[in-house]
């Protein structure tokens, strides 16, 4: 059991009235019965924690105050959020007491008549030296009398009930309002109006009770509307507006102590029985049960200066009637028109009273009025409790490579590449640009060797007498007839026939296979995957299980990489029994991995892997005979300008709206098989002519630098938006070519290519003339990569 | 002939003592998913039995000698302490995935607390019992968790976010620990 109380202290009013219990002042039993709870193994005691919302199946949520409270909180957290599963739920949650619109009655002074007492009672302090009280039920004179018994004079007890008996303690007022205060800095003296005579009583304090509004809140979280009781003017909760919650006492609209007693009791016994548990048989203690009298007073007619409804917001009762003399009658309407209840008040306050006064204007009745609507969080909840300290680099996981040291060591700048970070590029010594570095990256590996971690690239285990089938499905072309030890690229679509992702999947058995995502899409893809499988072919004989974290993995590219690899692995590589696009087992240094012939650099390449408590090893060694011959390591910058060189597609391409045929990868759709996305691509709009098309770009003017996210145009034609013919997606300098290059989406550009097209980057205010080229800069034959 | 050097995930991050808590690596040996292959799983079965083992079910840990066998998903286990046999690799699809985990101990007095502020299921030893595993989330990382004892718990999770499980563990536990 939880008892969730938003006081530093278990009791709600009973610390405030000075209502008896059992014999005993009710703070001493509230303080006696949480002493009894707090010892009780099963129950929990959360204070100073206030229900937030009602949610589907039980759920709650709550916000407790941790360390706010305390001057030196050490490691507590400010706030603590809840999320709080209950079979069954009683809400005890109070009633909130109301004020009474009446002129100038926002001066500081007048306070609710429920806070006085609190004053009074919890904290012995006298809110004013002279009192006067307002009200239109008893609660008024049940101050007055604890007020005069405290030793506070009373001034008067205004009440608006006509008929009310004297009182020996102070004078009583029947059938009175208060029309007008003064007071510049703080309240002087109150206005009141009795039969037809007004006069001015002295008093620094004004405590004002209009009635209660049982506290219907979470009631009404999952779309309940409360019902209004004429009986106690007030709305309480429709029952059952929340599945497994039943509200008690004063938020059930039952006011008096022995009534919220018995009302719990008998919520209690009747939630265990429903868990088929049994009670105790708690007999109610003995308490006051005294009638509400209460005879409804909304607003105070008559007076000239403005009477406020919502003081948060500057709402008066001549603003609700104005909004319904133009038309905004409905409540929400109304609500939106003069911002009442809006912001902190979020309907605590001033909802029943500005919608009486709605219902007044509009000759409706109030249950006929409604109430706006209840939402949560029922209090403010400050997004650093639910975000749970996560701030800073605790914001989101933090992913790194086994290199990840090693290349810090190296002072490479680390990019985040969704959660995980890589390596930019690797500084030298005297190198004072990141394009400095880059290029000699590139250089290094079009020259000699290179080494990059590519480990964040997914990797998928697929096994199963259906494996290869299943593959057929989801790629575009054809891997059944990939022999073992092969490897080969592959493009995936999304149902809707755009291009998914792509990369290459290894034949490592005859049922089983290595499929290899971008890094971007690897989760993305392994959903794919498995709403494949789980969807349309469960009783297929396959079985998918990511294996990204268990291999440390990287590419080894080059003229050199060859040899590189010789002296590392078991046994030497043989470049005729291990082609280009070959894959199999190695050893590495007695270590069991796994070689892949790739390339994503154009060079001779290879990826070699081995379990990724080696990696960090691995990753060392690799760089210094890598060094030894003339290379290093490269980073991300260098794997980009190797890659736009080659005409290789990534996600700045792949993004979502281009088609294979788009990005230049239209006959790897095999015209023999289905596949998932094949029919919605060949869609009308998908297919012929005015799509836009991958090509290259090249400056006619070499020392131009072109950018991503520059849209082309025919040249003559001006560059707005109707002219727009695609855009850039990736850029970078050559040294091979001599100048800046890109690839980007052209409509019908494998048309145009030899024809010239005007480049505009509005953004960085850059225009210039590019000859459209093939996208493939760099050995387009790809003699390098096969060696 | 050179040696490649193995570093565990958890290397340099702990172990740690955190009020009542202490957290440090659980070192569960060679990790190897078992994915019963339809049609296979009488073979499986018998297969497993020979090693002492019983397929689990949702949620279950089944011990063995020297080994468990954890459930991690649909159709899913994890086999820990001992490699597969060749009989259980022909009747599953079985990979290796030793070092694909960072796995986290968490002990002391009130780990329920703990996992209360990082884990959205119920984690109080009468809804997670010693003998139990969950697959749920730690915080944002994908988690598995095994409850060993009463004060004693196994967090799981990709081994490339090893720094963020004990920073997390860690905080929550300092949170905790500061409430007494």
């Amino acid at each position: 059991m939880i008892l969730a109380d938003e006081g530093a202290l278990p009791g709600g009013r009973l610390l405030a009235e000075g209502t008896e219990v059992d014999g005993r002042a009710g703070h001493v039993w509230a303080a006696e019965a949480a002493a009894e709870l707090a010892a009780l193994p099963n129950v929990r005691l959360m204070t100073r924690t206030t229900v937030t919302g009602a949610y589907d199946q039980g759920t709650f949520g709550a916000l407790e105050r941790t360390g706010l409270h305390l001057a030196d909180p050490g490691d507590l957290p400010r706030e603590t959020f809840w999320r709080i599963v209950a079979k069954r739920a009683i809400l005890a949650a109070g009633a909130l007491e109301r004020p009474i619109a009446f002129p100038m009655n926002d001066r500081p002074g007048i306070m609710m008549a429920g806070a006085v007492a609190a004053y009074l009672n919890r904290y012995g302090v006298a809110a004013g030296r002279r009192v006067a009280i307002f009200a239109n039920n008893d609660g008024g004179r049940r101050l007055g009398r604890m007020l005069a018994a405290a030793g506070v004079e009373v001034a008067a007890l205004i009440d608006a009930r006509p008929g009310q008996p004297t009182e020996p303690g102070f004078a009583v007022h029947s059938g009175a309002e208060v029309i007008d205060t003064r007071g510049r800095a703080g309240l002087r003296s109150v206005t009141i109006r009795e039969g037809g005579t007004t006069r001015e009583i002295e008093a620094d304090c004004l405590a004002v009770s209009g009635g209660w509004n049982p506290s219907v809140h979470l009631t009404c979280h999952m779309n309940g509307r409360p019902v209004w009781n004429p009986e106690i003017a007030a709305f309480v909760p429709a029952e059952g507006a929340v599945p497994g919650l039943v509200s008690v006492g004063a938020a059930a609209g039952v006011f008096s102590t022995a009534g919220a007693l018995a009302g719990g009791i008998a919520a209690a016994d009747a939630a265990l029985a429903d868990l088929g548990r049994r009670a105790s048989g708690m007999a109610a203690p003995r308490a006051e049960d005294g009638r509400y009298e209460i005879a409804p007073l909304w607003s105070v007619e008559g007076g000239k200066e403005r009477a406020w409804l919502d003081f948060a917001n500057d709402v008066t009762v001549k603003d609700v009637r104005l909004s319904a003399q133009e038309n905004f009658v409905g409540v929400e309407h109304m609500k939106r028109y003069t911002t009442q209840g809006m912001a902190p008040d979020q309907g605590k306050n001033s909802n029943v009273a500005a919608l009486a006064v709605l219902a007044d204007a509009t000759g409706r009745g109030i249950a006929e009025t409604g109430t706006t609507t209840y939402r949560p969080p029922y209090v403010p909840v400050s997004i650093a409790a639910m975000g749970a300290g996560g701030r800073g680099a605790g914001f989101a996981p933090q992913r790194f490579l086994t290199s990840h040291a090693a290349s810090v060591e190296r002072h490479a700048p680390m990019i985040e590449a969704g959660l995980w970070y890589r390596p930019s590029y690797f500084p030298r010594p005297g190198e004072t640009t990141w394009r400095e570095a880059c290029d000699r990256e590139v250089a290094m590996v079009r020259g000699a060797v290179g080494v990059a971690d590519v480990s964040t690239l997914g990797k998928i285990d697929i096994q199963g007498a259906d494996a290869a089938r299943f593959l057929d499905f989801v790629y575009t072309n054809t891997f059944s007839t990939l022999p073992v030890g092969r490897v080969r690229y592959g493009v995936m679509l999304r149902e809707d026939g755009h291009v998914l992702d792509d990369g290459t999947t290894a034949r490592l058995g005859p049922e089983h296979f290595l499929m290899t995502t971008t890094t971007a899409a690897a989760g993305l893809v392994m959903r794919h995957l498995d709403f494949v499988h789980q969807a349309f072919c469960a009783n297929w004989d396959v079985r998918l299980i990511s294996v990204t974290e268990q291999w440390a993995q990287f590419a080894v590219a080059g003229p050199k990489a060859r040899a590189l690899l010789s002296g590392l692995l078991d046994q030497p590589v043989d470049p005729a029994a291990f082609p280009f696009m070959a894959c199999g087992p190695v050893g590495v240094m007695g270590v069991q991995g796994r070689l892949f012939r790739i390339s994503f650099s154009g060079e001779e390449g290879y990826e070699i892997a081995v379990p990724a408590r080696f990696g960090a090893a691995l990753f060392r060694d690799l760089v210094a005979r890598a060094e030894t011959m003339g290379g290093g390591p490269y980073g991300m910058e260098a794997l980009n300008v190797l890659r736009i060189e080659k005409g290789f597609i990534t996600h700045a391409e792949i993004h979502g709206r281009v088609t294979a045929a788009d990005a230049g990868l239209g006959r790897m759709v095999s015209a023999a098989k289905d596949c998932i996305g094949k029919a919605a691509a060949a869609r009308p709009g998908m297919v012929g002519p005015g799509r836009e098309e991958l090509v290259g770009l090249r400056p006619l003017d070499p020392a131009a630098e072109l950018s991503a996210g520059a849209h082309f145009f025919a040249p003559g034609e001006k560059p707005v938006r109707e002219n727009d013919l695609g855009y850039m997606t990736s850029v970078c300098f050559s040294q091979i070519v001599g100048s800046s290059i890109g690839m980007g989406f052209l409509r019908d550009g494998r048309s145009r290519i030899g024809q010239t097209v005007r480049v505009v980057d509005h953004l960085r205010r850059t225009d210039h003339l590019c000859e459209v080229c093939n996208p493939v800069f760099f050995d387009p034959d790809g003699g390098r990569m096969r060696g | 002939m050179a040696e490649l050097i193995a570093l565990s995930p958890l290397a340099g991050h702990l172990p740690l003592t955190v009020g009542q808590f202490m957290l440090t690596e659980a070192y569960l040996g060679p990790i190897h998913s078992v994915a019963p292959l339809p049609g296979r799983r009488a073979a499986l079965d018998a297969a497993l039995l020979a090693a002492g083992l019983v397929f689990p079910a949702p949620c279950e840990i089944r011990e063995g000698t020297g080994c468990r066998l954890v459930w991690a998903g649909r159709d899913l286990a994890f086999l820990m302490g001992v490699a597969p046999t060749e009989a259980v690799c022909a009747a599953a699809a079985v990979t290796d995935q030793t070092d694909g985990w960072a796995a986290l101990r968490l002990a002391g007095p009130g780990i329920a607390d703990v996992l209360a502020r990082l884990v959205p299921i119920d984690c109080r030893e009468g809804a997670l019992p010693p003998g139990r595993a969950a697959r749920t989330q730690i915080n944002h990382m994908p988690g598995l968790l095994l409850r060993e004892g009463a004060e004693a718990i196994v967090l799981m999770t990709f081994r490339s976010m090893a720094a963020t499980l004990v920073h997390e563990v860690a905080e929550a536990a300092r949170r905790v620990a500061a409430r007494d």
